[in-house]
Formats: C-alpha cells, sequence, structure tokens
C-alpha cells in the first residue's frame, strides 16, 4: 500500500518546505550574505555586531529565565491541580472553565491583564481613594517589571489553559481508576497515588506540549512587549526591532540574532532536559523510600486555591475587555467608565469586514486541511504510527522561533510570485497550525480500541466504510477538538499574517495589532475580543456538538 | 447641500490647476488621471489613530467617486515594516506590481529608503498641480525631510511640531524652559516620563533636548561625525542624567509611545505628555480620551517640526493612482479638513494666505478648539538632526539608561 508513503510526503513537504528554506535565508545574511545591501561576502560580523548590543547579555538571560520559569511553573501548577483532584466533581467544573479560557489568544490576555493589575488599574480602583487615600495612581512598577515577573505571570495565565487541555486527553484513557484503587489500597493517599502510579504513564504524552511551551515563551514576541521588562527588553522583541530598523543594515545583526535565539531555545529544552533527568531519578528515590503521604489537605486546598485564582484573574480581565470596547472615558480612580460609547462596537465590525472575512476563512481553510491531513495521516500509517521523521518535523515549526526563519519564507514566496496572496498566508499558517493538529488528534486516535475496526472488517465492511460508519463518530470529540484549537491556532498568527500577507492580506490579529499601537484602550479592548470571538465559537462547538448528536450515548457524548 | 458645495469646490480647484499650468504639464497630468481610472492604489499608513483612519476613508471614498482611483488604506502598525516590505521585493527582482503604492513616510525610514533606491523616480511630487499652493518659502521642511532633500521624491502632506500637554487641574503654570522642566521633575518625582527610545517620540525627546543644549548647532545638520559624538552629547546625557531617578517607576520602565503618554496623563500617573500634533490634546478632549481641563505648552525658544510626507515606491504598478490621491490630499479642500481638530487637527502644508478666497474662506472658518495654540503661541521650529545622528543617539541611550545596569 502506497498510502502511508504519500501522506507522510504531503506532510513533510507542507512542514519542513517552508522551514528548511526560510531558515536558508536567515543563515546567510546571519553570515553577512545579503546582496540587496550590497553585502555578498561571507564574515562573522554580524554575530560581534550582536555582542556589543548594549544589555545583550541581560536579554539573553531574560528570554531563557522568564521562558524556563513560566513554563515550570505551569506544569507544576497543572500536574498539581491534577493529582490532587483528579476524579472529583471540582474537576470537572474547572475542565468546563479553563477549556473555554484556551481560545483567549495571548495578546488578548495580556491586554487584560493588565488592565487588571497596573498601578491605575481595575484592582487600585476598587479600593481608591476611599481605603488606599490615593486619588492618583501609586508610582510603583508593576508591569514591565525589570525582572520579568508581570511577563512570566501572563505566560502562566496562558500556559497552563493549554497544559490542562493536554493532561485531560492524556487522561481520557482506560483503567486509570484501577491503578487509584490499587495506590490506595496499598495506602497512599489519592495525590501520591496519582504522581506515582498515573503520571509516570501519561508523562510521555505530555512532553512534546511541555517542550512547545517551552519553546513558545522562550521567543515570545507580543506577551513580551506588553508585559514584559524594557531595560533591557528580553531577546525575540529585541529581534523585531533589529528586523524593522529603518537602518537596513541592521538586519544583518537581526538574523544572526534569529540564530542565537535559535540555540538559547534549545539550551532551554536542554535544560528542562535535564530536569526532568534529576526528578527522575528523586522519584525513584522516593518511591524506594515507601512514604505513603496519607494526609493531602494542604496540597489539595492550595492547589485549588491557585487554579481557581487563575481562573478568577483571566476571568476579570476578560470581564474588563469587555467594560472597555463600550468605554469612551474611564480614567482613575474611577471604577466604572465615566461615559459610555456603544457607537464603535457597529462600526467596527462594518469597517472591517474584509478583515473579518479573512480571519474566518484562513482559520476554517487551515482548520479543516490540516484536520483532513492528519486524519488521513492517521489513517494511512495506522500501522505504524509513529515515523521518526515526522515526528521530528512536527516538532520543528514548534520549537523554532518564527522570527528565525519568516523573513526567509517571506522571501521565496515574493521570488515565486506568491507573496501577498492568500494562499501564501495559508501556507505559512498550515506551518504553525499542523503540528497542534497532530499533536492534538495523533493520541487519541491511536488510542481507540483495535477491536471495532477488526470486527467491522471481519464483518465484510471496506476501509472507508469503517471510518466513516465507526472511527468517525467514536472519534467525533476529539477531531472536532482538533478542529477548534487548529482555528485557534490560525485566528491568533501575527508574524506569518503580517510578513506573508504584505498589507493584501490582513486579519483582525494584525488590524488588532496596528490599531492598538495608536493607544486607545477602547478599540484595543474591542479588538481584542473581536481576536477571541471565532476561536470561542469554535470551541463551543466543539464541546457542545458531540452532546448534541449524542444525547442517547452517554458513554460518546463526553459526560462521564 | 454641503456635498454639493464641496463639488463645486472641486470642480473649480480642477478649473484652476487647468487654467494656470503650462499646457505641456496639463496634458501629462490629464494623462495621469486618465491611467489612473480604475486603478487600485495600497496605501500604507500608521493605523493607531481612530480619527485619522477616519480621515484617509474620507478621502478615499472621494477620489473614488471623482476620479475612479480606489484607495485601501493598509493600516501599519510600524512604518518600518514597509520599508522591509518593499526591500525584501528589490532583493528578489520583484521590479514592478509591488505591494506598495503609497507610504505615510518621513525622517529615517525616507532616508533609508532614498539611499537604497527604493523610491520612485525624483521630481514627481513638484509635478502635482496642487504643488502651487505648498508653502516652500515659510516651511522649509516640505522640500528638506530631517535635512534630506526631498528631491520632489515624496510629497507633503501635513505640518509636525514638538508641544507638550498638561491638565490645568492639576498644574497652574506649565514649565517655560528645559531647566524649568528639570526642575518640575525633581519636584514631583514619579510624574514625568520620555517614551523610551527608539520609539519616535522618545528620540524626539533627546532630540529636543540635544539641539537646546548643543553648543555648535551646525554640528547636527551635517552627517554624523563619530569624532565629536560624545563630545556633542554630554549635555543632553548631563540634563538626561538629573532626570532620570525622578522619572515615573524610576526610569526602570518607559512609557511605550505617545499615546501611551496620553493614556497615563489622563489616569493622572503622569504630569505632562507630548505629541507632535498641536491639536492633539483638543481632538483627544472631544474624543473623550483627555479630561477637558487639559491644556497644550511649548518651551521657551521653540520646539522641534518637521514635515510628513506621502511616498511612491519604485516598484508600483499603479503610480498614476498614487500620484493623483497624492494630490487630493495636497488640495485645499482636503487639507482644511485636515487640519479641523474634531476630525484630525494635523496642520496644513498650504501658504493659506496665498490661496484664492473660497478656499481660504475654508481655512478661516476653522475652530482650532480649548487647548490648541494659535501659530504665534507655537513659536519657532527647531531644525530637526541629520537622520545619521538617530540610532547613534538611541544606542547611546540604551547603554546608559537600558541594560538594566544603573
Amino acid at each position: 500500500m502506497k498510502l502511508p508513503g504519500v501522506s507522510a510526503a504531503v506532510l513533510t513537504v507542507l512542514l519542513a518546505g517552508p522551514v528548511a528554506t526560510g531558515l536558508a535565508a536567515t543563515v546567510l545574511p546571519a553570515f553577512g550574505y545579503l546582496p540587496v545591501l550590497g553585502s555578498s561576502s561571507f564574515t562573522a560580523a554580524p554575530f560581534t555586531d550582536l555582542l556589543q548590543e548594549p544589555g545583550f547579555a541581560a536579554s539573553l538571560f531574560l528570554s531563557f529565565s522568564t521562558g524556563l520559569g513560566a513554563t515550570l511553573v505551569s506544569l507544576a501548577l497543572v500536574i498539581w491541580f491534577t493529582a490532587s483532584w483528579y476524579r472529583t466533581r471540582t474537576f470537572q467544573r474547572v475542565t468546563r472553565f479553563l477549556s473555554p479560557i484556551l481560545s483567549v489568544p495571548h495578546a488578548a490576555a495580556a491586554i487584560g491583564i493588565s488592565f487588571l493589575i497596573a498601578p491605575s488599574g481595575f484592582l487600585v480602583r476598587l479600593v481608591s481613594p476611599w481605603a488606599t487615600g490615593w486619588d492618583r495612581p501609586p508610582d510603583v512598577l508593576i508591569l514591565n517589571d525589570p525582572m520579568g515577573l508581570a511577563m512570566t505571570g501572563g505566560l502562566i495565565a496562558k500556559e497552563v489553559p493549554f497544559l490542562f487541555l493536554m493532561m485531560l486527553a492524556a487522561l481520557n484513557r482506560p483503567y486509570l481508576g484501577d491503578y487509584m484503587k490499587a495506590g490506595e489500597s496499598l495506602g497512599y493517599g489519592k495525590t501520591a497515588a496519582f504522581l506515582h502510579l498515573i503520571l509516570p504513564q501519561l508523562y510521555p504524552l505530555l512532553r512534546l506540549p511541555i517542550l512547545a511551551v517551552l519553546a513558545y515563551a522562550t521567543s515570545v514576541v507580543d506577551v513580551a512587549l506588553l508585559l514584559g521588562p524594557t531595560t533591557p527588553a528580553p531577546l525575540a522583541p529585541r529581534l523585531v526591532v533589529w528586523m524593522n530598523d529603518p537602518d537596513l543594515t541592521k538586519r544583518l545583526m537581526a538574523s544572526a540574532g534569529a540564530l542565537v535565539q535559535i540555540a538559547l531555545t534549545g539550551l532551554a529544552i536542554l535544560t528542562y532536559l535535564l530536569i526532568e533527568l534529576v526528578v527522575r531519578k528523586r522519584h525513584k528515590a522516593f518511591l524506594e523510600s515507601g512514604r505513603r503521604n496519607r494526609s493531602d489537605r494542604f496540597v489539595r486546598v492550595s492547589g485549588l486555591t491557585l487554579m481557581s485564582g487563575l481562573i478568577t484573574v483571566t476571568t476579570a480581565s476578560l470581564l474588563l475587555l469587555v467594560i472597555w470596547s463600550m468605554a469612551k472615558s474611564w480614567w482613575f480612580p474611577a471604577a466604572l467608565p465615566q461615559r459610555w460609547d456603544l457607537g464603535l462596537i457597529g462600526s467596527a465590525l462594518s469597517m472591517n469586514q474584509a478583515a473579518l472575512g479573512y480571519t474566518i476563512s484562513l482559520g476554517l481553510a487551515a482548520a479543516f486541511i490540516s484536520t483532513v491531513l492528519t486524519l488521513w495521516h492517521l489513517e494511512a500509517s495506522s500501522r505504524d504510527p509513529k515515523t521518526r521523521l515526522l515526528s521530528f518535523l512536527v516538532f520543528l515549526p514548534l520549537v523554532l522561533p518564527q522570527i528565525g526563519f519568516l523573513f526567509g519564507l517571506k522571501m521565496l514566496f515574493l521570488a515565486i510570485g506568491w507573496d501577498g496572496t492568500a494562499f501564501a498566508v495559508l501556507l505559512a499558517h498550515l506551518v504553525f497550525v499542523l503540528p497542534y493538529a497532530i499533536l492534538a488528534l495523533t493520541d487519541p486516535y491511536t488510542r481507540l480500541d483495535p477491536r471495532y475496526e477488526k470486527a467491522a472488517i471481519a464483518l465484510g465492511k471496506s476501509r472507508l466504510s469503517v471510518f466513516l460508519n465507526i472511527k468517525a463518530p467514536l472519534l467525533l470529540k476529539p477531531i472536532l477538538t482538533t478542529f477548534a484549537v487548529a482555528l485557534a491556532v490560525s485566528v491568533g498568527q501575527y508574524l506569518p499574517t503580517l510578513m506573508i500577507g504584505a498589507g493584501r492580506v490582513v486579519t483582525i490579529t494584525t488590524e488588532s495589532v496596528a490599531l492598538a499601537s495608536g493607544g486607545n484602550r477602547q478599540i484595543t479592548a474591542l479588538f481584542a475580543l473581536l481576536q477571541l470571538l471565532v476561536p470561542l465559537a469554535g470551541f463551543l462547538v466543539a464541546m457542545t456538538l458531540p452532546r448534541l448528536l449524542f444525547r442517547k450515548r452517554i458513554a460518546m457524548s463526553g459526560a462521564r | 447641500m454641503t456635498a454639493m458645495i464641496r463639488k463645486l469646490a472641486l470642480g473649480l480647484t480642477g478649473l484652476l490647476a487647468l487654467g494656470t499650468g503650462a499646457s505641456a504639464q496639463d496634458l501629462s497630468w490629464e494623462d495621469v488621471q486618465a491611467e489612473a481610472d480604475g486603478q487600485t492604489v495600497y496605501f500604507h499608513a500608521w493605523g493607531g489613530e481612530p480619527r485619522i483612519n477616519a480621515y484617509i476613508q474620507w478621502a478615499a471614498r472621494e477620489v473614488e467617486r471623482d476620479y475612479g482611483v480606489r484607495v485601501i488604506h493598509v493600516k501599519v502598525e510600524d512604518t518600518a515594516t514597509v520599508v522591509s516590505q518593499v526591500l525584501a521585493e528589490k532583493s528578489v527582482g520583484k521590479d514592478s506590481g509591488g505591494a506598495v503604492d503609497l507610504i505615510w513616510i518621513n525622517g529615517e525610514n525616507f532616508a533609508s529608503m532614498k539611499a537604497n533606491g527604493l523610491l520612485a523616480d525624483e521630481g514627481w511630487a513638484e509635478t502635482l498641480p496642487n504643488w502651487q499652493y505648498v508653502d516652500v518659502e515659510n516651511k522649509p521642511t516640505v522640500r528638506i525631510d530631517f535635512t534630506v532633500p526631498t528631491d520632489g521624491q515624496e510629497s507633503p502632506w501635513g505640518m509636525a511640531k514638538l508641544v507638550f500637554m498638561y491638565d490645568s487641574a492639576r498644574i497652574d503654570t506649565p514649565p517655560a524652559t528645559l531647566e524649568d522642566l528639570a526642575t518640575y521633575a525633581v519636584n514631583n518625582p514619579g510624574r514625568f516620563a520620555y517614551p523610551q527610545p527608539p520609539n519616535f517620540f522618545g528620540t524626539t525627546f533627546l532630540k529636543q533636548v540635544l539641539v537646546s543644549t548643543v553648543t555648535d548647532p551646525s554640528v547636527l545638520s551635517r552627517e554624523l561625525d563619530p569624532a565629536v559624538f560624545d563630545e556633542t552629547v554630554a549635555p543632553m546625557f548631563a540634563y538626561l542624567d538629573t532626570l532620570q531617578t525622578h522619572l515615573w517607576r524610576q526610569g526602570k520602565a518607559f512609557p511605550k509611545n505617545a499615546a501611551h503618554m496620553r493614556q497615563l496623563l489622563a489616569d493622572g500617573e503622569l504630569d505632562i505628555s507630548f505629541s507632535f500634533n498641536p491639536a492633539d490634546a483638543s481632538g483627544a478632549i472631544a474624543n473623550g480620551e483627555l479630561p477637558p481641563s487639559v491644556r497644550t505648552f511649548v518651551l521657551d525658544g521653540g520646539t522641534l517640526g518637521n514635515t510628513h510626507f506621502v511616498a511612491i515606491p519604485y516598484n508600483s504598478s499603479n503610480q498614476a493612482g498614487a500620484k493623483l490621491f497624492a494630490d487630493y490630499l495636497l488640495s485645499p479642500m482636503a487639507q482644511s479638513r485636515k487640519q479641523d481638530p474634531e476630525i484630525w487637527g494635523d496642520p496644513t502644508v498650504l501658504n493659506v494666505a496665498a490661496l484664492p478666497e473660497t478656499e481660504k474662506a475654508l481655512f478661516d472658518a476653522l475652530d482650532l478648539g480649548p487647548a490648541t495654540l494659535t501659530p504665534e503661541e507655537l513659536g519657532p521650529v527647531l531644525p530637526e538632526p541629520h537622520p545619521s545622528w538617530v540610532s547613534a543617539l538611541e544606542e547611546a541611550w540604551l547603554e546608559r539608561y537600558g541594560t538594566g545596569a544603573n
């Protein structure tokens, strides 16, 4: 059968083609080769320039520490909460809250959080001036602190829901309850039983998402711009500044910086793997000690407190976005707007139909293509689902910083005349959307009990019929979730849309960044909301459709 | 009714243009008009101000109706990305059909595009029919952009001048000089700030201090000589040093841009903000973004001023349409509308006194708003330094205040 070869080839071309050519076009300028600027000899000068940039070492350290810190804290929080509340009603409730939060784009969440915690933000307004005596905002450094704490917090607020969703997907397997019972009958507390017996089984499935989070967090631009330090800034936002400097020769240095960014992300991943190794060793020693940790009250209470705190902060931030989108004037210390204005909502919708149209059509197309391609590949290679090369390729766009190869990709599209077309933007989106689709769908697919298929084939059904009548309905929920994740990833793409779209293809995301550069909070809030509208719709459909379709089949409707 | 008057005024302008110019040029302008009909112009312009976006949309509607030119405003966050786009196109040899037809530009970005051959041929700007009304005599920056001659490769659109804003409910008398400003900042810690360079407004503040403190101003109008840099900027850094620890957030974080400062002024985090648009405060009051008590001031001895332009990239395939739109933006009708603070408040590049009566009346009827200074009160315009100083200034600033070492 030739099919697995074909699907793997299609995926390889879609993923590796753009990345490889993009990288090549970044490596050349990094070593001084960019003929259009009159430099056509190879030199290490871009790297030496980079080393002489003021605060370069501090920028490297910030990218590393905020990225690794945010990843470790998010992971710890997700494990902490899951371990102590797994198989409880509270766990179900939190699940319902966290999944929609995933649809909030990073930038929108960061904007909302800054409205909440700034010295002139909502929290201070609530208690001013009656309790604090402040009739003017205090001059304290909360946002953009030099250590990057606000930025780390913003990243955690967004990464926890993502890792939690991945955890939920991993938990969706049989017999876990039996393991828990076995653990408890051996005298372990609930939390300990989860950590010792279940987590080691789930961890291999969480690993790739964790590394993706780590790569993202060490190279993030938008959250860093909104919440991150600026004296100096982390490396990624500085790369964008250099890439856009009117002094065009700075592009050479920016390309060198992109390579350094790749190395830095690599180093963060290595560090993480090292930590993983140490934890594994420790865990073994802990198991051998035989401690049962029967009382886990403190762990449970604190886990729930942290998780509900996070949900409260994110929900409050979103509500603030809603209020700001209707506020004409809202000055400190007023806790509610002084003047309202609902007119902007209508005019923003009517004036941005083109952007909204592109957002929706690109998002649906990218989500559809990547979901179908993933299904095709899984179906075609079901006998050997783990092709090494492919899992490496899937990993590549997730761990490489976008700026590292987008400029090169743009040159490629320009050279073949596709720059500024919706098709080229769609291809660029697919590079980033496909990995998430594969990530979200592979595990549920491979875990499907193969006996259904065998029984149906034995009864004389064709593979297509088996897929359509048996597998697809059984997998409807993960397929829809994959579609929703893919849609959300596509809508969130800023740099790829901006660079490949060349102003001819604009989405709500690129428009919102341009509009937000003027600092009008009402518009900023409104567009942040528009940005989350489309993904939210996707997640709602993914959550409710299986319930509606399979009302009478409890095991398939997702209710348990 | 007003639409009819507008149409009439437009017709008049067109007639005037036909009646005054040399015949050869008229022919070529008619050719431009004929060629432009049916073209689509992608106008890449900063999109951060809803009022400006609405104005561009209005102008686009006018030229579509009257000349059949469709203008699409591509809202840009940072003009340098547009320079990048044209550069990328040139580097793969895409010498026609570029994505950009017209750019809102000035200063460093213009100098960079000019030096790298990314702009349409010289001279086109001064062949536009409405060029005749441009105030070449009293506004020299319409032909010299940050000391770089425009050579007709960009067409002036509006004038900018650095002004400061304060809330009169909190300050009785705003500082009148740079020294007063420093004293104010020291006495009111945490209530003054400037945006972080390389933000345009942050760099402008550095340049304002530099121009006001430099011993030999002529150095600044020439290409940067690295040998004299340290000595030239020493007084500027001495001034900034006195501010540093008294700045907002003790100088550990800076506002992102002028719009961010305006927001901070409205919330009472800052006492003073600044803008390049003298009517910004009036417009923001009308818009509900600033309290009605905000007023504008300038410093004795003058503040920096410049002109902003529109330019056509060398590889635009809709150059006729782009020229026609650039010309429309220069028309007395469009320029007077632009100067209305309720609409945008951007000062005109035209010589209003020399306009025909009907056009002059459009400007005379303008109400400049409660917080706008009169042209006399705005004081003298200080010239911008040569663009080559900008990156050196930004670098030196970063080294001193932006590395976390202080």
